[in-house]
């Protein structure tokens, strides 16, 4: 009994100290803002693991001194804009404006999808994002709730320039945090929400340069939070960064 | 041939040239993406640096958009002047990593006779497709039934893999487009 106590005692020290915790989610059918099949097809989401909170400054910093190509002063400009990690004192330095637990932002979605690998993980897809989303505290699915959409839509009241807190917000009923607060979230599939649902029709194949275009049909439009995410993530590109577009990642169950 | 011997020397410094000149930020050849084209050789996205290429993504079974896709390229290819179109290579890569392998993109370059000496398609790991499509700033989003909504463009990449053109319009021939093609691979006073 003892040596086995000392073995675990090992193993778990063995481990690295920053391990993130991943949240198991069951999936299942989701009725998404997004029709599967651009009409009024549920999503289905397989069961996945989902990291309980967005990735902080400190953990990013670890990657980019681990993998110095997505330092800010050597990535590629086609992998990541300008203003990528600006808001760090240096290239490998957080400083006063990127706390440690702060959730870490102005990331493009390539440095993001690259930080997920690092850990053997990937971006989730909108609807894995959408699905641990639509959970409050105790219920899995509270969206016809008003007081959801409040808590969702309170993020817009938050002013742009007020410091962000640091992750570790109450957990849902899933036991994933901060989710829809304080930060907006990259997925895996960001540029491929609003694809209209007529693209093969190419009577003006400039329609499919703009976000919406007015062809997917969106259900559930009462949750015009949730569709103003889509519309925000349809309109970046993939080194595009944001004052307040952060990330976590996802895994296979 | 021995006129021919100082060219081929000037190939040689120029090919080890393009090796040590280091990679434009911009250039879509920053991304590590590993091809394999339709005679199953592999080969990084970077290896076709060098010589410009026009470039889209499609999916075989596709039956609406894709076969325009690839019509369109030929359209384009065709109407560039000879010597300008020795000078560019086609790339056509899959959205569709599943059902594309390396034997569904050779019988449906036989089928469409797109000679492999000019056409390379070429299949990547999904989550490679999702990198591709974001460099080249296309999308793409998958049905419950396969089928796959995607936008639909033909890319111009200058010999570093930068983003010189593009067009939308699939199924005719778009003239500036051509234009582009001919003033970057052949300009008038070179």
């Amino acid at each position: 009994m003892r040596a086995w106590l000392t073995l675990a005692l090992g193993l778990m020290l063995a481990l690295p100290a920053a391990a993130a915790d991943y949240a198991a989610l069951p999936g299942g059918r989701f009725a998404s803002v997004l029709p599967a099949d651009g009409k009024a097809a549920p999503a289905q989401v397989a069961p996945f693991r989902l990291r309980t909170e967005p990735v902080t400054n400190a953990e990013f910093l670890a990657f980019v001194k681990a993998h110095p190509e997505w330092r800010r002063d050597r990535v590629a400009s086609i992998l990541a804009d300008r203003r990528y990690l600006s808001h760090w004192a240096g290239a490998e330095t957080l400083g006063s404006e990127a706390l440690p637990r702060q959730p870490v932002t102005r990331v493009s979605w390539f440095a993001a999808q690259a930080f997920c690998e690092s850990e053997g993980a990937r971006l989730p897809s909108w609807y894995e994002w959408e699905y641990a989303a639509a959970a409050d505290a105790t219920r899995r699915d509270a969206r016809s709730d008003p007081a959801w959409r409040e808590n969702l839509l309170s993020w817009y009241s938050r002013p742009s320039n007020a410091p962000l807190p640091d992750v570790g917000g109450a957990p849902n009923a899933y036991g994933v945090r901060d989710i829809t607060q304080p930060v907006w979230e990259w997925v895996d599939d960001f540029n491929a929400l609003l694809v209209a649902s007529d693209s093969r029709d190419q009577n003006d194949p400039d329609v499919l340069k703009f976000c919406g275009a007015g062809a997917v049909s969106l259900q559930e439009k009462e949750n015009y939070a949730v569709l103003m995410r889509i519309a925000m993530l349809s309109a970046l590109k993939a080194a595009d960064t944001t004052n307040n577009m952060g990330f976590r990642c996802a895994k296979p169950q | 041939m021995k006129r021919l011997l100082p060219l081929f020397a000037m190939l040689l410094l120029l090919g080890s040239a393009w090796a040590a000149t280091p990679l434009p930020g911009d250039s879509v050849y920053n991304l590590s993406v590993q091809l394999t084209d339709q005679d199953g050789h592999r080969q990084m996205l970077a290896d076709r640096r060098g010589r410009p290429q026009l470039v889209t993504m499609f999916y075989t079974s596709c039956q609406m958009v894709c076969p325009m896709i690839i019509d369109s390229l030929r359209l384009t290819r065709n109407a560039l002047d000879p010597a300008t179109r020795a000078r560019i290579d086609l790339l056509a890569v899959s959205f569709d990593p599943a059902r594309d392998d390396v034997a569904t993109l050779k019988s449906y370059a036989e089928k469409r006779k797109l000679d492999p000496r000019i056409w390379t398609l070429a299949r990547t790991e999904p989550a490679q497709v999702r990198q591709l499509s974001g460099v080249l700033g296309l999308q793409y989003r998958q049905l419950p039934d396969g089928e796959f909504n995607h936008s639909s463009e033909l890319i111009l990449l200058d010999a570093d893999g930068r983003i010189a053109a593009r067009t939308a319009r699939i199924g005719k021939l778009d003239p500036e487009f051509v234009q582009a093609i001919g003033k970057l691979v052949a300009p008038p006073h070179d």
